[in-house]
C-alpha cells in the first residue's frame, strides 16, 4: 500500500531544511516526509574543509540537533534513493520498490561533482569534496598521503587545498583558467591568492589541466596537458558541481542547466517546487535565470518553497551571486557581477589595492548604482554594500566613502540613509 | 518580542553604549576591570553610527525575517521562537562571515581574535539591554512590541 504525504522532501541539506523549517512554522500537523540517498543527519556540506583541516569535530558538521526530524515530526526516510516521479499518480518511487504518495513535491537534489574524462579515474586514492562519504574516506587517506593535487582552482578547490596544506600535506593546486577564482574574482585578487598559496607552500599551476592520472591500483602521480609530471598519492577533483536534475527530467519538467523556477519557486509542473543547486532561478543583479549553487540561497529558496507549498504566497524578491570566503588569514567577499577591468562595458570599476596589507577593494557601477563589490583583507559591515545594491541606491556622491574601513550608514548621506533604515522601523522618534 | 529602537535627535555620540555593552559581555561585569584587565578584552556589539552632528547607535535588529539565520552555514545562528531574538551559539559559529555578508545592518561583528562573529544578545539576564540603561540622554529605548520588525 502506498503511505501519502501532505508534503514531500527529495533532498537533505540547505534547501530541504529551509524548506521544512518554513512548513512547520505554517503547518504543524500537515505530514512531511525527507527522503535522502545518505544515511547521516543533515549536515553542513560547507563544513567540509573546516572539519578536514581539524578546526572542527564531528559533531559540529551536523546543522541541526540529533532529533531534529523528531521534534519536527517529519518522516526521515535516510538511506533511499527517489528514482521516479509519478506525476499523474502523484507518488514518488524509491530505490528500496516503496512508493510515497505526496501533495505537494520539494526537488532539494543538489548538485554532483563534475568529472572530465581522464585516463586512470579508477585508481584509488581520487577523491571529490562533496558529501559525508568523500570527508571520511579523504580523513583516512590523510593518515598517510603526504602530497595532494587538488584539480580546480575555484572555490572548494582552494579551500580543499588550505585544508589539506594544514594537515601538513604538500598540496598542489591545478587550474584549467588563466588564473585562481576567475569566475567571482578579478585579476588583482587571483594574483593575491596566488601570492597566498604560494606563500604557504601550496604550488599554484594555471593554465593547465590533467591528462592523465598515473599509477598501480592507487593514483601516485598525474601527468598535465603540457606535459608536466607531478608525484602525488592523492587527487582531490574539485571542477565544480554540475545540478542533479535526473529527477526532473523523468517528470518531464522544464529544465536548462538546472530545474526551471518561477519567483515562487514552483516548476513548469503543478505541485512541483525546486531549490539549491538543482534548480536555476533569477539572479536579479544579472537579469538572468541561473543556477546560484550557493548555501544561503539553497536555504533561502527551501524557505519560500516552504511557504508556497504550505497555501501561502511568497516570491523570492532578491537573489544574486555572494560569496563569503577566507583563504589562510585573507578574508574574501565577493557579491553580484565579477566585471573585468579589461572590458567593462557599460559598467564603472572603482578599485583600491595594497598588495603589502593585503587589501583590496572593488565595486562595479552602472549608472552609479553598485552592480558588484569584491572586498578582501577588510570584510566588516560588507551586509551594508549588499544592502545599497539590492536597494538600487545611487552611490555617485559617495563613492569615495566606500573604500573607507569604517564605511557605515553614518557614511551615507542623510536622505538615503533614513530611506534604507527608517522603514525598518529602527527609528524610535524622529522628524516629531 | 524585545527591540531596542534608537533617538538620532537626542544621541549626542557619547559612545557610552558601545562602553556599557563591553561591560555587560565582560567576564566580570566590572567597568574597569573589563577594559583594564580582561585578556583579550570584551568588544562592544553596538556601533555608533557619526555623520556629524547626527550619532545613533546600530545594532543587531533581531529580525523577523533574519537573513543571517537563513546564511549561517553552520546552524550557530537561529531564531529563537519563544524570545524572538536571534541568537549567536558561539561554540558552533566557525567564522565562515556568511552573516557579515548579508546583515543589511552590518550588525554582525567580526571578533578578530577568536575569528568568529559575535552580535547583539539583548543582553540576556539583565533587566534591560545594558546600552539602553546606561545611555544618558534616553536615545536608546527598550520596547515590548508584539510585531518584531524586520528587512523585508
Amino acid at each position: 500500500m502506498t503511505q501519502g504525504f501532505d508534503y514531500v522532501i527529495i533532498g537533505n541539506s540547505a534547501g530541504s531544511m529551509g524548506c521544512i523549517e518554513m512548513l512547520r512554522s505554517i503547518d504543524r500537523s500537515g505530514t512531511i516526509a525527507l527522503v535522502a540517498e545518505e544515511t547521516c543527519r543533515v549536515y553542513s556540506r560547507a563544513l567540509i574543509p573546516y572539519y578536514l583541516a581539524g578546526q572542527i569535530d564531528l559533531e559540529k558538521m551536523y546543522y541541526r540537533k540529533a532529533d531534529f526530524y523528531e521534534k519536527l515530526n517529519v518522516a526521515a526516510l535516510l538511506g533511499q534513493k527517489a528514482v521516479d516521479i509519478d506525476t499523474g499518480k502523484k507518488e514518488v518511487l524509491l530505490s528500496g520498490g516503496e512508493r510515497i504518495g505526496y501533495n505537494k513535491l520539494l526537488l532539494a537534489t543538489g548538485g554532483r561533482p563534475l568529472i572530465p574524462p581522464m585516463e586512470g579515474l579508477d585508481k584509488e586514492n581520487i577523491f571529490t569534496f562533496l558529501n559525508m562519504d568523500d570527508v571520511l574516506k579523504i580523513e583516512k587517506a590523510l593518515k598517510s598521503a603526504q602530497r595532494a593535487v587538488v584539480l580546480g582552482g575555484g572555490v572548494i578547490g582552494l579551500m580543499a587545498a588550505e585544508a589539506l596544506c594544514k594537515k601538513g600535506l604538500q598540496a598542489h593546486v591545478v587550474e584549467l583558467a588563466g588564473r585562481v577564482l576567475a569566475p567571482v574574482v578579478d585579476e588583482p585578487v587571483s594574483s593575491l591568492l596566488e601570492a597566498l598559496f604560494a606563500e604557504k607552500g601550496v604550488q599554484v599551476t594555471t593554465n593547465n589541466t590533467i591528462k592523465e592520472i598515473k599509477g598501480g591500483s592507487a593514483v601516485d602521480g598525474v601527468v598535465l596537458t603540457d606535459g608536466t609530471q607531478i608525484s602525488c598519492d592523492m587527487l582531490v577533483l574539485a571542477m565544480g558541481v554540475a545540478p542533479r536534475i535526473e529527477l526532473g527530467v523523468q517528470a518531464g519538467l522544464k529544465i536548462d542547466r538546472g530545474i526551471l523556477v518561477n519567483e515562487r519557486m514552483e516548476t513548469s509542473q503543478a505541485d512541483l517546487y525546486a531549490c539549491g543547486d538543482c534548480a536555476q532561478g533569477y539572479d536579479s543583479v544579472a537579469g538572468i535565470s541561473k543556477v546560484i549553487p550557493l548555501w544561503p540561497n539553497a536555504y533561502l529558496g527551501g524557505r519560500i518553497a516552504g511557504a508556497n507549498m504550505a497555501g501561502g504566497r511568497r516570491e523570492n524578491v532578491w537573489s544574486t551571486n555572494m560569496n563569503s570566503m577566507h583563504f589562510f588569514d585573507l578574508c574574501l567577499i565577493t557579491a553580484g557581477l565579477n566585471v573585468s577591468a579589461k572590458d567593462p562595458g557599460d559598467f564603472v570599476n572603482i578599485s583600491r589595492l595594497d598588495m603589502q596589507k593585503k587589501y583590496y577593494r572593488k565595486f562595479t557601477l552602472r549608472e552609479g548604482r553598485i552592480a558588484g563589490f569584491i572586498l578582501a583583507g577588510k570584510i566588516s559591515r560588507a551586509g551594508i554594500f549588499v544592502n545599497l545594491m539590492r536597494t538600487k541606491a545611487d552611490v555617485s556622491q559617495f563613492a569615495d566613502d566606500l573604500f573607507n574601513e569604517d564605511f557605515g550608514y553614518g557614511s551615507i548621506p542623510e536622505n538615503l540613509r533614513w530611506e534604507l533604515l527608517e522603514k525598518d522601523l529602527i527609528l524610535g522618534v524622529v522628524n516629531q | 518580542m524585545g527591540k531596542i529602537l534608537i533617538k538620532p535627535e537626542v544621541c549626542i555620540g557619547c559612545h557610552l553604549c558601545e562602553i556599557w555593552c563591553v561591560v555587560a559581555h565582560s567576564r566580570t561585569k566590572d567597568i574597569l576591570k573589563a577594559f583594564l584587565l580582561e585578556k583579550p578584552a570584551a568588544l562592544s556589539r553596538v556601533i555608533v553610527e557619526e555623520s556629524l552632528p547626527v550619532t545613533f547607535a546600530l545594532q543587531c535588529r533581531h529580525c523577523s525575517e533574519p537573513e543571517c539565520v537563513f546564511a549561517c552555514i553552520s546552524g550557530a545562528l537561529y531564531k529563537d521562537t519563544v524570545s524572538g531574538r536571534v541568537i549567536h551559539d558561539s561554540e558552533k559559529c566557525v567564522g565562515c562571515y556568511s552573516c557579515v555578508l548579508v546583515c543589511p545592518y552590518g550588525g554582525i561583528i567580526i571578533d578578530q581574535e577568536n575569528k568568529k562573529v559575535i552580535k547583539c544578545d539583548l543582553c540576556e539576564g539583565f533587566e534591560k539591554p545594558y546600552c539602553v540603561s546606561h545611555c544618558p540622554n534616553g536615545a536608546l529605548v527598550y520596547t515590548n512590541q508584539e510585531e518584531g520588525g524586520g528587512n523585508k
